[in-house]
């Protein structure tokens, strides 16, 4: 159904496509593909995946360094436990306890179960998969694929899943969520980008798989895609968003030329030996090392040095400390005047490592500096500085089932928020999407067992939501929707950016008010056929409201705890440990940001994460013995 | 800053124009970033494909002056200054709408191969697969799908040849298969008769676009001929294989 100017106020909805699904998956990149195929395993259940893009495009093609999982094939001391232990420690405390013990225990067979699908890691000398050293792990756990190990999961995902039943509708977007009188979810309306046709799908069950919302950031990582639609739609629906000040912010994006200033330069260069230098040619990240981890980083660069050659006594570069701190870091010396000549800081791995050995473990980011910036990383030092990566919060699900607080609305992968706290670490995400892609899959499809039918949605809402979409072609002038879009990334960028301070967040929600008044009036050009105006449009809603979750729950957030910092509040508090910050749609249609009490974690992993490193090494060597 | 002219298609597969834009170059522009000033400027509804802008999701593929290229990967300051930039669609494909082409023909032929078929030599720890023996398929593997070698195969551009070849890209895909260590599929026979592996003279332009440098030619396509050959057209294969058995897990 095409609808033209003047059309919509008679809108007439019976000629409308309708499909109808059990389990409808809405994005395809790791988790998504992951939630499809693990629902399409189960007997009886009819599976669907929309994506707004291609199939295989989507951004996980760009995770660069590899999979978090604690299989021990190049140390074998590491043990789900450590990396339990490691992913809370990175995450400050604040994770779900729950999922992250679900991730740690589940990652290894996810892993091997990629590799059964057809994924072709890089190998050990004997033939294993081999792992690779991340920040913030304390063993070689990220089982990889040169620096492109996110096409190699999203390939293999694609080439598995188009054999399981699975009924994919490519370059759709999704608009809003249908539920019944009860509350239930009942389906989405979607539109293909193409035509610019409308289309129901009934459902009883949807996985979110949406990602996270970068794009509200000028510096970013991501895509176009990245645009918070999963949280937009869900908060729409009545569902809780969670931890939204918990943004982070990867401390090597490319900063030089302008035009690809943010594009991400994978971990895995320091994870290769890379360091870290000023103008001044300091090794500078010896300065800030936190109190927490002092006793397990290396405190010269000489003992950095023997760690790199594979000295298993040798503590940890402080290159590869937590996101968190890096980023902090690099913005400390190029606010201090020692910044590169772009205002970054130097990232050299061309002493560290051959000109040989760079190019065979990261070939594409020799690649991309060779085209993009005419540099030759074998030779010289890039110039790195923090970007806008990837959203610790989102929609909070069940630890255990993935679903929301809507019943059959279910969510995975960035577009879920708990597991990783006030911080992620490198590689924990590749491994989230497989673990709680599957366990969203698997759960969405008992739910939708239990229901005899499809829950029925009113034609009303169907109507409502499509006249709000063409509104933006159908009125007759107003506001550019890219321009909005350009001032809500500099508001989100100056005013909520990776240092806070009560004044500027409060600035930035009045601008984010502000655009959202001009909101009401954008107009887009052109008719509905691939419309990208008309797209960008539509998604600004949901950025608008990611990017308001995220600056009113750092206002709320009064410490500094992982990737939320406020200058005004310069350490983390104990208090604040007790709290997540909630976002949901109040009765009279305003969001309302509250403090929600944590509830109390399992007493034995409470034990396993505060354990010293030392006696869960003695532990877990005992636990590998039996 | 310097002001460039530029042309680009618009329309669709029936109807369309070459229409000019001027648009302001700075340091480091690639042609992506043009695309992207002028829908933010100056045509709001311009159609095109994007997603990562490193050379990584291969969605950008388009032609720019008349060559096959990534818009992400091809920067401006390697184009001749005071010429026209002229960027248009795909030719192999039917366009959508201006630079957007409709590509569904090459996942109809990634949905004709026999998928990934795991050995049972499996180990607690996982397949026992040696660096060197999987070099090549990851080479392979390192595929973005852009389709550039497929919109460059003449004989995909002929459009009769998409009924008997699927192209480049899905030569290397079956290669990737068939030299994994731990698969034990065979898809000899359907790489001749489904997926027309005869129908390639060995013109390697599909070799000379790929942003990846993959090899398609020498290490994908030509060994699958050989195995096709040797299958095939080998008498003395065929006797060896009708007294051994032919599947890759009882003969290696």
């Amino acid at each position: 159904m095409t609808l033209t100017l003047g059309e919509f106020s008679m809108l007439d909805i019976s000629g409308i496509k309708r499909l109808q699904f059990d389990v409808l998956v809405i994005g395809a990149g790791g988790a998504g593909l992951s939630a499809a195929i693990s629902a399409s395993q189960e007997k009886d259940i009819r599976v669907g995946l929309i994506c707004k893009s291609l199939l295989g495009k989507a951004h996980t093609v760009m995770a660069e360094g590899g999979m978090a999982a604690a299989l021990g094939n190049v140390d074998n001391r590491d043990d789900w436990k450590i990396h339990f232990r490691d992913t809370m420690r990175g995450g400050k405390m604040l994770n779900n306890w729950k999922m992250a013990e679900i991730h740690a225990k589940n990652a290894p067979k996810r892993v091997r179960e990629l590799e059964h699908w057809g994924a072709v890691f890089d190998r050990t000398k004997d033939g294993l998969i081999n792992q690779r050293n991340f920040g913030g792990h304390r063993y070689p756990r990220l089982a990889h694929v040169g620096d492109r190990t996110g096409l190699e999961m999203i390939r293999t995902l694609q080439d598995h899943g188009i054999h399981q039943g699975i009924d994919i509708q490519m370059e759709c977007t999704a608009l809003d969520i249908l539920k019944d009188k009860s509350g239930k979810v009942s389906g989405i309306v979607c539109m293909y980008r193409e035509t610019g046709e409308f289309i129901v799908f009934e459902t009883k069950t949807l996985i979110f798989a949406t990602g996270g919302a970068g794009k509200s950031w000028e510096v970013t990582s991501n895509s176009w895609e990245y645009t918070g639609d999963g949280y937009g739609m869900a908060y729409e629906a009545g569902a809780e968003l969670i931890d939204m000040e918990f943004n982070q912010f990867h401390p090597t994006g490319m900063v030089w030329p302008p035009s690809v200033k943010g594009i991400l330069v994978t971990e895995g260069v320091r994870g290769e030996g890379g360091i870290l230098k000023n103008s001044e040619g300091k090794r500078f990240m010896f300065d800030y090392i936190p109190e927490k981890f002092a006793n397990e980083t290396a405190d010269t660069e000489e003992e950095a040095a023997r760690w790199l050659q594979g000295d298993k006594d040798a503590r940890r570069p402080p290159e590869l400390l937590t996101r968190d701190v890096v980023a902090r870091a690099i913005n400390t010396e190029v606010k201090a005047g020692r910044g590169s000549v772009h205002g970054g800081a130097y990232l050299d791995i061309a002493t560290q490592r051959s000109a040989e050995d760079i190019k065979r473990k990261l070939p594409s980011m020799y690649h991309q500096f060779k085209v993009l910036a005419e540099l030759d990383i074998t030779k010289e030092p890039m110039e790195v500085g923090p970007t806008c990566h990837y959203f610790m919060g989102g929609i909070k699900v069940d630890a255990e089932t993935s679903m929301t607080n809507v019943d059959g609305l279910f969510a995975c992968g960035e577009a879920a928020g708990g597991m990783h706290g006030a911080n992620r670490l490198g590689g924990n995400s590749l491994s989230d999407l497989l673990v709680f892609g599957n366990v969203s899959g698997v759960e969405a499809s008992k739910y939708a067992r239990k229901l005899k039918s499809i829950p029925k949605s009113d034609d009303e809402d169907i109507k409502r939501i499509i006249k709000s979409a063409t509104s933006i072609l159908n009125r007759e002038k107003g506001n550019n929707p890219y321009l909005i879009h350009e001032d809500l990334q500099k508001n989100m960028q100056y005013n909520v950016g990776i240092i806070r301070t009560k004044d500027e967040i409060v600035d930035g929600i009045s601008k984010i008010d502000d655009l959202k008044s001009q909101f009401k009036d954008v107009k887009a050009a052109g008719t509905s056929q691939f419309n990208p105006g008309w797209h960008e449009a539509l998604a600004l809603r949901n950025l608008l409201i990611s990017s308001e979750a995220v600056a009113k729950s750092a206002l709320l957030r009064e410490e500094s705890r992982g990737a939320h910092t406020r200058e005004d509040f310069p350490s983390e508090r104990k208090e604040w440990l007790e709290y997540n910050i909630i976002n949901k749609k109040g009765k009279g249609g305003k969001m309302e940001t509250i403090k929600e009490k944590r509830s109390n974690p399992d007493p034995e992993l409470q034990r396993i994460a505060n354990s010293s490193i030392e006696d869960l090494d003695k532990e877990v060597k005992l636990d590998h013995k039996k | 800053m310097k002001e460039r002219d530029f042309k680009i298609y618009r329309g669709d597969d029936e109807r369309g124009e070459l229409v000019s834009y001027k648009c302001n170059v700075s340091e480091g522009m690639v042609v992506l970033d043009v695309i992207h000033k002028i829908q933010a400027h100056q045509a709001n509804d311009l159609a095109c494909r994007w997603n990562c802008k490193a050379g990584k999701c291969g969605s950008c593929s388009v032609e720019i002056n008349g060559k096959p290229r990534l818009a992400c990967m091809t920067r401006m300051n390697e184009l001749e200054e005071d010429k026209t930039v002229v960027i248009t669609p795909l030719k192999s494909f039917p366009v959508l709408k201006d630079i957007v082409t409709d590509v569904s023909w090459n996942y109809e032929q990634n949905q004709k191969i026999k998928p990934f078929t795991p050995s049972k030599k499996d180990t607690e720890k996982g397949f026992v697969m040696m660096q060197k023996d999987v070099d090549r398929v990851q080479h392979f593997r390192k595929c973005i799908e852009c389709y550039l070698c497929q919109n460059m195969c003449h004989v995909i551009r002929d459009n009769e040849g998409k009924d008997k070849f699927a192209g480049p890209r899905y030569m290397t895909r079956l290669a990737s298969l068939e030299m994994h260590p731990m698969d034990k599929a065979d898809r000899i026979e359907d790489v001749k008769d489904v997926h027309g592996s005869g129908m390639c003279n060995i013109t390697r332009c599909c070799t000379e676009v790929c942003p990846e440098e993959i090899q398609i030619t020498d290490d994908a396509i030509i060994p699958l001929k050989e195995r096709v050959v040797d299958r095939f057209y080998d008498p003395i294969m065929m006797l060896f294989r009708k007294l051994f058995g032919k599947k890759k897990e009882t003969t290696s």
